[in-house]
């Protein structure tokens, strides 16, 4: 009996990681098809008919093409460098203690800050008019307007790789700290430690080369999306000329509709400049390791033990400091009535953009919270549905799965047009149906991204000690590893929110503008709004995040009030 | 795994079943046969939405909508008006011929131009609109072109737009009138001035504006650009700007991205001179306590590039019925004076004032200005936009002498 019941179910997850194939990658391939064929000429309606390279050879004409690749390349290898770099000796550095407890509260918050909120926190604080340069002036350099000085939008893209390096801590921070209690750090620890390391040295030998593995999916999403950014490149970016993701922005949303062709061959380089940081990326990775290993075998118990945990602490303190700064700027610019420079506080302040904001919300925060929900739940199940089946065929998944990712590596607006295209093929109007499967193509890799380790990696003598015991697979399934990966699962939903929330093009395009959310109103407002505008609606959209994670944070805790090792983060 | 396949297939072949319904396409000539077909309607408007004013405004708009004719309005607010292109321009390669999700576009002559050369355009329907005489297209040929290109009742004009400069009065007294004057004071005066980055509209303008004034010749910039002769027509435009780039905010080699951070810009008093295409803005930045109370507004003593804002609708626009009556209550005395008002949305109307009736003038004249605002009878000589080319070209010549370096 219980074996016929079990029938549908393990017919259902066997057919789990095709019909993930089919719901999402058909239209992913079918998107990406149509985009890149402009690339190559093809386009019947703008009467594109025939192959032809010109357009790349358009593409390199354009000036200044070089410096925006070598930016945007830039950005993707230093953003993942330092953040991870940083999160690391933080990590070494605090083990066990009250800072790594408090910095487990503060992970939370920063991470809800959509990047561009962030960004333009960073802007407002930084910028040769923002809070910082208000509070030292005039008393400290005598000035009463602000510096003609490139702080911002500078020619390397610093600020903006800072801007990234800033946000993305948090993030790796949160995955390490999700992965750590499967490699469990201490015992390692204690085995070098008695071998006479220091602490913070022991760390970094023992539990890095374990933990590395555990996050290099996250590693290489933050490569990603630092190599390909849009809005932050926008906000914090080198305008002249701008990185490679926002030309191809620009050329997409040019006038002059000739220029999608130029777009879609942009965006195909785009799609070479991330793999080329992937790329790099591997080479650092096998640079470091070998670097780690010569490190090891000297043998050196504790020289310079200081130095790496001040850095750790004091890079990832500043990098938390900013991000709250940022955030205050932005509160002080959401109640600022006309704020003349040098002033450190507004002339006068209202509550005018706040009430005229909170009184449009409704609709797209009911829109946001149902498409979020709706979206990251479907992610979740179908991301468990292919790894359990995994688990039970017992090997990985086909090459195939990897098509997945595809969405994260493809410039955005380049992608969803060819979306577009492909979903009026197939007639599906433009409703919030169609705008939650859009979100879903841009979740689900971020779902897998953090979730496929830990559940790969949960210690199989569970389910191995459960089977003995006489339990079903799905016994097992429900009773022991879905309890102990409570955590996990929890921060992945937490992330497709983030994920989801943050989405503006998949939304805009995909909905036609019907479906209206937290970010389109946003990125809507913000094209023409003033500071006060821009400020609210950021804080605005950091609320969903804000309260996923928080969820995921304080939700095993109050379930397993009882099992301190399934805690998870707290 | 084989049968899984068969199944999700099915799934996904059901996204087929629905097929488009024809939807009749309305004849602009019935006036009331339009207005019959358009009860019950929801029209999809795609406007840019960065303004709150302009946003507060087509609110205000959609309710009159709904209590006059029974139309519904939804705002579909667009960052860039590419988006909405893209959607009609996707609509297009997939075939979609009755079921477009644009029902009435705001665009600017380039996306105009294009759009109209792709067949992306429903028409012509325009000028049969009832308020079309109002604006007395013969005695303003404005009306009837958009960057010089004809619009051929493909678009209804919507408001009036100038390019103005805007300046605090506490910092600067007595502005430059014209870009010989700008290019003196700002070696005067280093930093204190910059414009946006082209290809952003507004720097573009600038730009425009620039060469209209600098070369001896204005006429061929109202015909195509003939590639030979660009580097000369040009010519002084360039040596202008090689002469004023040094003395910009951060020594021109950063540009701000539009208007709105040229408005920052000057409320953090980091500039003391700015461009704008809208002659209430710096009113609206007031009000709205973003620039002191100080700033002022005027027109180049040349007079200054003006246009007309257009409403087109897409091909397989679902309620063109619909469509064509929100264009025509957009042109009507009462929404044109609505517009005007600078507590609303501040713009000039595109309505000939001598084609309206008394009461019809009376509500323009009700309407109060305020102080940084330039009325109408001090806007000066309009100067025409060049023809569509010279924008791309100018854009694409300005990136690349200044855009990499």
């Amino acid at each position: 009996m219980a074996h016929a019941k079990a029938q549908p179910g393990k017919l259902a997850l066997r057919l789990a990681p095709a019909l993930v194939l089919i719901v999402l990658i058909a239209p992913v391939c079918l998107g990406l098809t149509l985009t890149l064929l402009p690339a190559f000429g093809y386009m019947p309606a703008l009467g594109g008919q025939q192959l032809t390279l010109v357009y790349f050879a358009q593409l390199f004409a354009v000036p200044g093409l070089t410096h925006s690749i070598i930016v945007s390349l830039l950005a993707g290898l230093l953003t993942p460098l330092c953040a991870l770099s940083l999160v690391l000796l933080f990590l070494a550095g605090t083990a066990g203690t009250g800072l790594e407890r408090w910095m487990r509260r503060l992970v939370a918050p920063l991470l809800a800050i959509p990047h561009a909120a962030a960004a333009f926190g960073l802007a407002f604080l930084i910028a040769p008019s923002g809070l910082f340069m208000r509070l030292i002036s005039p008393e400290l350099n005598g000035l009463s307007s602000p510096p003609d000085v490139l702080i911002v939008n500078d020619y390397w893209g610093l600020t903006m790789s800072a801007g990234l390096i800033i946000k993305e801590i948090p993030f790796l921070l949160l995955m390490a700290l999700a992965a750590l209690p499967q490699i469990e750090p201490e015992k390692r620890v204690a085995i070098a430690r008695s071998l006479g390391y220091r602490p913070c040295r022991a760390w970094l030998m023992t539990v890095v080369p374990a933990l590395y593995p555990l996050i290099r999916l996250p590693v290489y999403a933050v490569i990603a999306f630092a190599s390909a950014t849009v809005d932050v490149s926008l906000i914090l970016g080198p305008s002249l000329p701008h990185t490679l993701s926002v030309m191809v922005l620009q050329w997409f949303n040019d006038p002059d509709l000739s220029y999608r062709f130029v777009a879609a061959a942009g965006a195909l380089l785009q799609l070479g400049v991330t793999l080329l940081a992937l790329l790099l990326w591997r080479l650092l990775e096998e640079l470091g390791s070998w670097l780690g290993l010569r490190w090891i075998q000297k043998g050196e118990r504790s020289a310079g033990e200081v130095l790496l945990m001040i850095s750790g602490q004091v890079g990832v303190g500043l990098a938390v400091l900013i991000s709250i700064g940022g955030v205050v700027a932005l509160l002080m610019n959401s109640f600022a009535g006309f704020w003349r420079f040098p002033n450190n506080l507004p002339g006068a302040w209202t509550t005018q953009t706040w009430s005229r904001a909170l009184g449009e919300i409704a609709l797209p925060l009911f829109n946001t919270l149902l498409i979020a929900l709706v979206s990251s739940v479907l992610a979740i199940g179908m991301v468990i549905a292919v790894l359990e089946s995994e688990q039970r065929a017992g090997k990985r998944l086909s090459p195939s799965m990897l098509l997945l990712y595809l969405p994260l590596l493809v410039p955005q607006i380049a992608f969803l047009f060819g979306l577009i295209v492909a979903t009026e093929f197939l007639r599906w109007a433009p409703d919030i149906k169609l705008v939650i499967f859009a979100h879903l193509i841009f979740v689900l890799p971020y779902t897998f991204l953090t979730l496929a380790e830990a559940y790969r990696r949960l210690d199989p003598r569970w389910s191995q000690l459960a089977a003995t015991l006489g339990a079903s697979p799905w016994r097992i399934f429900f009773k022991v590893r879905l309890p102990l990966l409570l955590a996990p699962c929890l921060t992945a939903a937490a992330i497709a929110i983030a994920v989801s929330v943050s989405q503006y093009l998949a939304t805009q395009l995909i909905g036609a503008g019907r479906v209206p959310s937290l970010t389109t109103e946003a990125v809507a407002l913000a094209s023409g709004g003033s500071r006060g505008i821009i400020a609210v609606w950021a804080l605005l959209q950091a609320l969903i995040p804000m309260l996923g994670f928080a969820l995921a944070l304080f939700m095993p805790r109050l379930l397993w009030r009882n099992r301190r090792g399934m805690r998870g983060l707290n | 795994m084989r049968i899984g396949l068969r199944v999700a297939c099915a799934i996904f072949l059901a996204g087929f079943m629905s097929l488009p319904v024809c939807a009749a396409t309305p004849k602009p000539d019935d006036w009331e046969q339009v207005l019959r077909e358009a009860r019950g309607q929801t029209v999809y408007f795609d406007a840019w939405a960065g303004d709150p004013q302009i946003n507060s405004y087509i609110a205000w708009a959609a309710q009159q909508l709904q209590s006059l004719y029974g139309v519904e309005l939804t705002h579909v607010k667009l960052s860039d008006t590419a988006e909405g292109v893209s959607r009609v321009l996707a609509e297009k390669l997939a075939g979609n011929q009755l079921q477009g999700t644009v029902d009435l576009l705001w665009v600017n002559g380039e996306n105009f131009a294009t759009m109209k050369g792709n067949d992306l355009l429903f028409g012509p329907w325009a000028e049969q609109l009832p308020n079309f005489a109002l604006v007395d297209a013969d005695k303003h040929p404005e009306m009837r072109e958009d960057f010089t290109i004809a619009v051929e009742g493909y678009e209804a004009p919507w408001t009036r737009a100038q390019l103005v400069f805007y300046y605090d009065s506490a910092m600067l007294e007595k502005p430059p009138g014209n870009m010989r004057e700008l290019l003196r004071w700002a070696k005067a005066n280093p930093g204190q001035f910059t414009y946006p980055r082209p290809p952003v509209f507004l720097g573009s303008t600038f730009l425009k504006q620039a060469l209209l004034e600098l070369t001896a010749d204005t006429a061929p910039l109202y015909l195509p650009v003939v590639p030979e002769q660009f580097a000369s027509i040009t010519a002084p435009l360039w040596e202008f700007l090689d002469a004023l780039h040094p003395q910009l905010l951060r020594a021109g080699r950063s540009f701000p991205g539009g208007g709105t951070e040229l408005r920052r810009m000057m409320g953090d008093g980091e500039i003391s001179l700015a461009v704008s295409f809208s002659p209430s803005e710096a009113n609206s930045g007031i009000v709205a306590g973003e620039l002191p109370p100080t700033v002022r507004s005027f027109v180049p003593n040349g007079g200054s590039i003006g246009n007309v804002s257009f409403l087109a609708i897409p091909f397989n626009a679902q309620a063109k019925a619909g469509a064509m009556v929100l264009a025509n209550f957009l042109l009507s005395p009462q929404a044109q004076a609505h517009a005007y008002d600078p507590q609303v949305m501040g713009s000039a109307t595109v309505l000939s004032m001598e084609q309206l009736s008394a009461n019809q003038r009376a509500l323009f004249e009700a309407v109060k200005a305020g102080p940084a605002t330039i009325p109408p009878e001090a806007l000066g000589n309009t100067l025409r936009e060049p023809h569509p080319d010279w924008m791309d070209a100018l854009e694409r010549a300005w990136i690349e002498r200044y855009g990499a370096r």
